[in-house]
């Protein structure tokens, strides 16, 4: 419509001006009809993975009590602030404090015939959300709904019944929903976190949500367990333990009591799950060189896809699952390879620095993030694949390793020694930005694994 | 009165004579007592002077006995300070690397030589690294430095199923100080004997 006003502006009563004018409208008319698949194209919104992305205002309101009774009251109160807490949680969305609200849908009404679009864009507010609760008898409605306040349209509506127990799930199942609507992936409030901790003495796998809270003990070996690896479908976890002795690989079904030990001579280390089948990627050292082996879920091995004297450890797949990014001493120092599984030829990826380990692809596949040592300093950098040019994304705050993607690409979770010198865990934004510690516990916290989405269809 | 006169002449020779007699039995018996003192004497000195060899020969015996048990408890000492010596002497290595040195070399060709005086023992070597790098590149590492150790005793002689590798990667550092000195102990090989 912007095209349209500006074309009547510039009109004036000039033949020639007239022939320029009717090209430029066919001109605007078509790059409309140019524009308009592509806003079709709904989760367009926002791109996750633009590293000058800066976060889009939303405002959401307090819920409305379809009761009014005081426990639905808390109720409301409880889930939105987990609503909050889950969309400040993302590098791309940030909450409005409400002292700037100019009206409250809490209780003029919270669907879209009662809600007064101008003031929310009036406030800056670009997306506003709404919610309302019912209880009765223990069960719980959420009403839960997303607008968007320029081209005032309801994006999302969704009705949410379950026990107040189920609360956080519901509330993070709308956030999934959001995140699909304007990002076109799931994003991350399904996903899971699994670490290392020392919490109880020694080192044991724990898992917790996307945002830290939930924190479950996985192992309790009593000895050194290490590298969590999720299964595609987060049903299975690899790791590494010395409960027999020395590093083994364990595989465990986390629902049923089920799984294998992978336990050659030597080491049996750094899993990796292939995404969309339950085989994995190992280190293994049987041979007397450290080379990676596929392996099936049984601990067999299927082939062998290193071939090089030297260390060869971490492989991590391509999100397609055809190649494995690793590192390797093959060329005096350790750097970054990528190769196909089922080629010969691996490709160096990093040729600055002098050590360079602990890679992880992103989603997308377009990027590789790992570790670089440097007089000591040791840091994340992220290289997009096709340029080779590298990113450094810590620099002056501790150690900084392990870095592992969020399922949709948007954010990094990785170990850091800034806060006394203790490794614990962080999430920053994939361009670096905004670090936040992600969990408080006793003890070292260290090699963070962000799970997959599942996304709202189970 | 004649007679009277002999009678005091002979009386006189009597009782001269019999202290003649008198003190020639008296010497002869002051004679016999000086023989029995003479014997007992060297009955005695002889007695003495055995005693004395035999507490002489005694405290040889202990001296000896006293020698023999500190030389063994020395000899003791010794292998165990060589035990000591074994399982304390870690072998290093520059950072990010399992190359051996000149000094772990030397190092190594006495923990041959231990492993040779005491056949029996199976040992372990544990490879280490210190905190720089990641986990499970340190892993390989010290994967790779009980291999690297391993490989140059078996071509000094030891047999292979006398030595066991394990890797503890970063996990298991001496000292846990962030300093060139703490990360030069860490990076090591360790024997541990099983």
């Amino acid at each position: 419509m912007v095209y349209f006003t500006m074309n009547k502006r510039y009109c004036r009563p000039n033949m020639a001006n007239k022939i320029i004018l009717n090209i430029l409208f066919y001109f605007l008319a078509g790059l409309i009809f140019f524009l308009v698949p592509v806003s079709a194209k709904d989760y367009d919104y926002i791109n996750v993975t633009n590293p000058f992305l800066k976060k889009t205002p939303v405002a959401v309101t307090d819920f409305k009590a379809f009761n009014g009774h005081p426990e639905e009251v808390n109720i409301g109160k409880t889930a939105l602030n987990i609503l909050k807490q889950a969309l400040d949680f993302t590098g791309y969305l940030k909450t409005m404090n409400p002292v700037s609200f100019l009206s409250n849908p809490g209780e003029s009404g919270i669907g879209l015939g009662q809600i007064n679009f101008k003031d929310w864009t009036g406030i800056g507010a670009d997306l506003l959300v709404t919610g309302g609760i019912s209880e009765e008898n223990g069960k719980i409605t959420l009403k839960l709904r997303l607008f968007d306040t320029f081209n005032t349209k309801l994006l999302i509506g969704k009705i949410y019944t379950g026990p107040q127990s189920q609360v956080r799930k519901m509330i993070h199942f709308f956030c999934s929903e959001i995140s699909y609507q304007l990002t076109g992936k799931w994003g991350i409030f399904n996903s899971k976190i699994a670490f290392v901790s020392t919490v109880n003495g020694k080192k044991e796998i724990f898992s917790c949500d996307f945002d830290g809270q939930n924190i479950k003990q996985i192992t309790t070996h009593k000895s050194i367990s290490l590298s969590p690896s999720w299964s595609f479908d987060g049903k299975w976890l690899a790791y590494v333990s010395y409960a027999k002795g020395k590093p083994d690989l364990f595989i465990k079904n986390l629902k049923e009591n089920r799984g294998a030990i992978v336990n050659f001579k030597g080491m049996n280390i750094s899993p990796d799950w292939m995404p969309g089948q339950l085989k994995l990627a190992a280190a293994l050292s049987f041979s007397g060189d450290q080379e990676i082996y596929l392996l099936t879920l049984k601990g067999e091995i299927i082939k062998r896809i290193t071939k090089s004297w030297g260390i060869d450890v971490s492989p991590n797949f391509s999100p397609d699952g055809k190649k494995i990014v690793f590192s390797s001493k093959r060329a005096g120092t350790p750097q970054i390879y990528i190769k196909e599984i089922d080629s010969d030829r691996p490709i160096r990826v990093t040729f600055k620095g002098k050590n360079n380990t602990s890679p992880a692809w992103s989603p997308d596949g377009k990027k590789i993030a790992y570790v670089g040592i440097e007089e000591n300093n040791i840091d994340i950098f992220v290289m997009p694949i096709d340029t080779g040019i590298r990113v450094r994304l810590t620099e002056n705050s501790g150690d900084n390793e392990d870095p592992s993607w969020s399922p949709d690409g948007s954010m990094l979770t990785f170990t850091s020694t800034r806060e006394g010198k203790v490794p614990r865990i962080f999430v920053m934004n994939a361009s670096g930005s905004d670090p936040r510690r992600l969990l408080r516990l006793k003890g070292k916290q260290t090699q963070p694994t962000w799970s997959l989405s599942k996304g709202n269809k189970n | 009165m004649k007679n009277k006169m002999w009678i005091n002449l002979a009386m006189a020779i009597l009782v001269a004579g019999l202290f003649f007699t008198v003190s020639c039995a008296k010497k002869t018996v002051v004679s016999d007592a000086t023989t029995i003192e003479d014997q007992a004497k060297a009955e005695a000195d002889a007695k003495a002077a055995a005693d004395a060899k035999a507490e002489a020969d005694r405290i040889a015996q202990q001296n000896l006995e006293e020698r023999l048990a500190n030389e063994k408890a020395q000899k003791q000492a010794k292998i165990l300070a060589a035990k000591k010596r074994f399982v304390n002497q870690d072998i290093h290595f520059e950072y990010d690397s399992s190359k051996l040195t000149a000094m772990a070399k030397t190092g190594l060709k006495e923990k041959a030589a231990w492993l040779r005086a005491n056949s029996s023992v199976i040992v372990t070597i544990q490879g280490h690294c210190d905190e720089r790098g990641t986990t499970e590149y340190n892993l390989a590492l010290g994967d790779r430095r009980a291999n690297t150790v391993k490989a140059y005793m078996v071509n000094l002689g030891i047999s292979a199923s006398r030595l066991k590798t394990i890797s503890y990667g970063e996990e298991m550092p001496l000292d846990y100080a962030s300093s060139e000195s703490a990360y030069r102990k860490n990076r090591r090989a360790h024997f541990a004997i099983d």
